[in-house]
C-alpha cells in the first residue's frame, strides 16, 4: 500500500532508464533533498551543522571504497593515502599558483586516481588478503613519501594551510555555506556512483566480483577494468581529501593514516557492500555513533559510575559501547545496515499482506 | 518475517533512547566554561592518562576556594583518540556552550582548528607540542604554546649538553634520535643551525613510526657513531624501548637526554624500573615532583570531601603539567576579568589576559614565564631531572637554550 509498484506505466525509453521509477522513490528522494539543501542549514545549529558535514563528507569516501571494495571486490587498505595525495595535491596548487576550488578538486581526485591505478597493478595478479597487504604497503610507502618529501608536503611540519574556497567573490566561511558546498559534491557523488553501477562499466564490476575468471572468459577485460575500479575510487578519495582540506584550512597527513583507512573499511561493511545506500548509511553509522555514545553517557552515565570516575569512564566506555555495537549490528544483520533496511523495505512494499 | 516488526521496536527503542539527551546548557549564574580535549584513549594514552586528572583536579581546587573572582569555572571535556574530525567536532560543541578558551591536545588537531580558532577569536593552548611557529603572537594570533615549543626544547637540550660536556661543543658528536613524523623531525633546523654556530659534529637517526622497535638505531649509535652524547625526541612508548636499547648496548644513560615528551615516569618505569633508567636526564616544562604546595592542597581538598585523590596523582610528571596547563588558563582568565571589571569574559578578552601572564610561578612549579603579544611561548624555560636513586631528582634551575636562535627561527619560518 505505500510502496505501490503496480500502475507505473513507462511509455519512453527515458522514463523506462528513469534513475527513480517508481513515485514513492521520486517523492522520498526529493524529500530528502528538499530536507539537506533547504531546511537543514537553516534550521539546523550551528554545532549539529557541523557533524552533519563530517558525514556528508564521509559519505563521498565510503561511495567511492563501496565502488572498489562491494562491487568489484577489491580489498583496499589504502583508502586513506589517497585522500592525503588528493589533500596535498588540492593544497599546493591552491597555495602555490591560486588555483580556484573547481580547478583543485578535479585535480585532486584526478592525481589520486593516478596515483591508485598504480597502486591497483597487484590486483592483477593477487585477489583478496594478499591485496588486502599490497593496499596496505600502498598506504604506509604514500605516508612516508608525504612525511619526507617536502616540496609535496610543504615543510617539516607537513601541513600546508589552505584557504576557504571562494564562489563568484564570495569566501565560504560560515558552516551553512560549507554545508550546501559539500552538499553538492555529495549530491554528485551518489547521483554518479547510482548511475555508474547501473551502466556497463558497473556491471563488469560486478561481474569481476562475483566470477572473476568467469568474466575473462565471456570476454570482460578485467585487467583494463580493475584498473579503472581502483581509478574510479582513488577519485573518490581525492575528493574527499580535498573536501576535508577545504573544510578544515588546513592539509596534514596524520589525518589520512591507516586508522582512516579502517574506519571507511569500516563504513562500508556496516554499512552494506555494494550498494549505495550502504555507503551513506555505514558513513553515518561510524561518524555518528561515537558521538551519540558520548551524548548518551554524559546524560545518563551517573547511574553506572560515581563522579569521580565518570570523567575517566566516559572516553572509555564509549570505545567499548562502539566496538559492541558494530559486533550488534554484525550479528544482527551480516550484510550490513543496507539489507536491515531492505528487510524493512520489503515488509512494507507488500504490507499489509505478508507476501 | 515475524520476527521483524520485533526487531523494529527493538531497533526503534534504541534510537530513541540515543536521541532521548538533555542538551547541555550551560547556566548563566557566575559561570566560566573552559573547552578541554584530553585523550584517555588512543596512542597518547599514556600521557593523557596523567595530565587530564591534573587538569580537573586543578579547577576542581580553585572552585573549592570559589572560582576565579566569583566565577565558577566550568570545565568540558573530550576525548577526541587523536583523530581529527572527533576534534573538531568536539571543538565545534565546546564553542557552541560558550567556551572562553580551549585546551588544545594533540599536534594535528592544533593544525586543524588554528583557522577556525582564529575565525571565532577564541585561545587555544598546546603546551609542549603544537606548532612551534605559533610562538610568534603576530601570525598565530589565537594560538598559545605558554610552554616550551619543540624548538625551544631542541635549543635547551643542546644547552644542557654543553654545560655537561665542559662549556664546549667543539669537535664534539651529537646523536639525535627521533620519531619520524612532522612533530619529531621539528627539532631538527634549530639543532642544525646550533651545530653550525657550536661547531660539534651531529647526525640524526629516525624511527619510523610507532617508534617501539629501534634496535638497529641504537646500535648505530652505541657501536659505531659513539656520540658524546644523545638527544631523543621521542613519544608514546618510544621512550622506554629507548632507554631499554641503549642499556643494552651498555650506552650509559647518563649520557642521554630526552625531551619533554620522552620524560615521564611511565616511560622509566617501562623500561624496567628505575634501577634501569639510572642516570637517564630528563626535561620538562612543569615542576616534577611531589613537594609543590598546590599538589599538597589538592590532597587536602580530596580529604576534605572525603575522598582518595585519584591514582594518577602519582604520577609527577604529567599530572603536574595537567596543573600547569590549567592554572596558565585559570591566570588569563583571572587577568581578563581583572580588566573588564568583572563581566563573564569574552574569547578575546581571555586572549589579552594570557598575553599578560607573568610572575605567576605556583610554588615553582611553573617556570617564570612571560606571555606577550607578539611571544605566546612565555621564553621557552625547561628544567632538567635525573633519574637517581629511585626518583627525579633536579639537576638544573629554570633555563632556557639559545633564545635568539629561536626567536630568528621563528621569524624565518613561513
Amino acid at each position: 500500500m505505500f510502496h505501490r509498484e503496480s500502475g507505473v506505466f513507462k511509455t519512453g525509453y527515458a522514463a523506462d532508464m528513469a534513475l527513480y521509477p517508481l513515485p514513492i522513490a521520486r517523492w522520498s528522494v526529493a524529500a530528502f533533498a528538499g530536507l539537506f539543501i533547504v531546511i537543514v542549514p537553516l534550521t539546523l545549529g550551528e554545532y549539529y551543522l557541523s557533524i552533519l558535514d563530517l558525514i556528508l563528507i564521509a559519505v563521498v569516501g565510503a561511495l567511492g571504497l563501496n565502488i572498489l571494495v562491494g562491487y568489484t571486490g577489491q580489498i583496499s587498505i589504502g583508502h586513506g593515502a589517497f585522500m592525503s595525495v588528493g589533500a596535498y595535491t588540492a593544497a599546493n596548487l591552491a597555495v602555490h599558483l591560486g588555483a580556484p576550488f573547481w580547478v583543485t578538486i578535479p585535480a585532486g581526485g584526478l592525481m589520486a586516481a593516478l596515483i591508485g591505478t598504480v597502486v591497483g597493478i597487484p590486483s592483477l595478479r593477487i585477489k583478496g588478503i594478499y591485496l588486502a597487504i599490497a593496499t596496505l604497503a600502498a598506504q604506509l610507502i604514500i605516508e612516508w613519501t608525504i612525511n619526507h618529501v617536502t616540496w609535496i608536503s610543504g615543510g617539516v611540519q607537513a601541513s600546508i594551510q589552505v584557504p576557504r574556497p571562494s564562489l563568484f567573490g564570495v569566501q565560504l566561511k560560515s558552516q551553512t555555506q560549507l554545508h550546501l558546498f559539500l552538499m553538492f559534491f555529495v549530491v554528485v557523488a551518489v547521483v554518479g556512483t547510482s548511475n555508474l553501477v547501473r551502466s556497463r562499466i558497473g556491471r563488469a564490476f560486478v561481474a569481476i566480483r562475483d566470477q572473476d575468471i568467469a568474466a575473462e572468459i565471456i570476454g570482460i577485460d578485467i585487467f583494463r577494468y580493475k584498473l579503472v575500479a581502483f581509478a574510479i575510487s582513488s577519485f573518490y578519495a581525492g575528493v574527499t581529501g580535498v573536501l576535508y582540506t577545504y573544510y578544515l584550512g588546513i592539509a596534514n597527513y596524520e589525518q589520512f593514516q591507516i586508522t582512516v583507512s579502517i574506519d571507511y573499511l569500516a563504513m562500508v561493511i556496516i554499512g552494506g557492500l555494494g550498494s549505495v545506500l550502504g555507503s551513506i548509511l555505514g558513513a553515518v553509522f561510524v561518524t555518528l555513533l561515537p558521538i551519540l555514545t558520548r551524548w548518551v553517557l554524559e546524560d545518563y552515565g551517573w547511574l553506572l559510575f560515581s563522579q569521580q570516575d565518570l570523567q575517566n569512564a566516559i572516553p572509555n566506555m564509549r570505545l567499548i559501547l562502539f566496538g559492541g555495537l558494530i559486533i550488534f549490528f554484525l550479528v544482527v544483520e551480516p550484510e550490513g545496515l543496507n539489507r536491515l533496511w531492505r528487510n524493512i523495505r520489503n515488509y512494507f512494499r507488500v504490507w499489509p499482506f505478508s507476501y | 518475517m515475524k520476527s521483524l516488526p520485533r526487531m523494529m521496536t527493538a531497533v526503534a527503542a534504541c534510537v530513541a533512547a540515543g536521541l532521548c539527551f538533555v542538551g547541555g546548557a550551560a547556566a548563566q549564574q557566575k559561570e566560566i566554561l573552559i573547552g578541554g580535549m584530553c585523550d584517555r584513549t588512543g596512542p597518547t594514552q599514556v600521557n593523557g592518562a596523567g595530565i587530564c586528572p591534573g587538569i580537573q583536579d586543578y579547577f576542581d581546587l580553585v572552585n573549592s576556594k570559589g572560582g576565579i573572582e566569583g566565577y565558577k569555572i566550568k570545565y568540558e571535556e573530550i576525548d577526541h583518540e587523536y583523530k581529527v574530525p572527533p576534534a573538531v567536532e568536539a571543538y565545534q560543541r565546546e564553542k557552541g556552550d560558550g567556551a572562553t578558551s580551549i585546551l588544545v591536545y594533540g599536534t594535528p588537531q592544533v593544525q586543524a582548528l588554528n583557522q577556525k580558532l582564529e575565525e571565532d577569536k577564541i585561545p587555544g593552548t598546546s603546551p609542549g607540542f603544537g606548532i612551534a611557529a605559533s610562538a610568534d603572537g603576530k601570525r598565530f594570533p589565537y594560538l598559545f604554546p605558554v610552554a616550551a615549543t619543540y624548538w625551544s626544547q631542541g635549543a635547551a637540550a643542546v644547552k644542557f649538553v654543553k654545560d655537561r660536556l665542559g662549556g664546549d661543543l667543539h669537535g664534539k658528536k651529537i646523536a639525535y634520535l627521533f620519531y619520524d613524523n612532522p612533530a619529531g623531525r621539528e627539532p631538527i633546523p634549530v639543532i642544525e643551525d646550533l651545530q653550525k654556530a657550536e661547531g660539534f659534529e651531529l647526525r640524526t637517526f629516525a624511527v619510523p613510526p610507532p617508534a617501539v622497535e629501534m634496535g638497529a638505531q641504537v646500535l648505530d649509535i652505541a657501536q659505531r657513531y659513539k656520540p658524546d652524547f644523545v638527544i631523543a625526541h621521542l613519544f608514546g612508548a618510544g621512550p622506554s624501548a629507548a632507554i631499554k636499547e641503549l642499556k643494552r648496548n651498555g650506552y650509559p644513560l647518563s649520557k642521554a637526554v630526552g625531551l619533554v615528551w620522552a620524560s615521564g615516569e611511565h616511560d622509566i618505569i617501562g623500561a624496567g624500573g628505575w634501577a634501569v633508567a639510572e642516570g637517564y636526564h630528563t626535561m620538562s616544562f612543569a615542576g616534577v615532583g611531589d613537594d609543590y604546595p598546590v599538589r599538597q592542597e589538592i590532597r587536602a581538598m580530596y580529604k576534605a570531601q572525603g575522598k582518595e585523590p585519584p591514582k594518577a596523582i602519582d604520577d609527577t610528571v604529567m599530572y603536574n603539567r595537567g596543573i600547569l596547563w590549567a592554572a596558565l588558563h585559570v591566570e588569563a582568565t583571572r587577568n581578563a576579568l581583572k580588566a573588564n571589571g568583572g563581566k563573564p569574559p569574552t574569547g578575546e578578552e581571555v586572549k589579552k589576559g594570557f598575553e599578560q601572564i607573568k610572575d605567576f610561578s605556583l610554588g615553582g612549579l611553573v617556570p617564570p614565564l612571560e606571555v606577550t603579544a607578539t611571544d605566546h611561548q612565555g621564553g621557552g624555560w625547561v628544567q632538567v631531572f635525573q633519574v637517581k636513586g629511585g626518583k627525579f631528582v633536579k639537576e638544573t634551575d629554570w633555563f632556557r637554550g639559545y633564545p635568539e636562535v629561536v626567536a630568528e627561527a621563528v621569524k624565518k619560518a613561513e
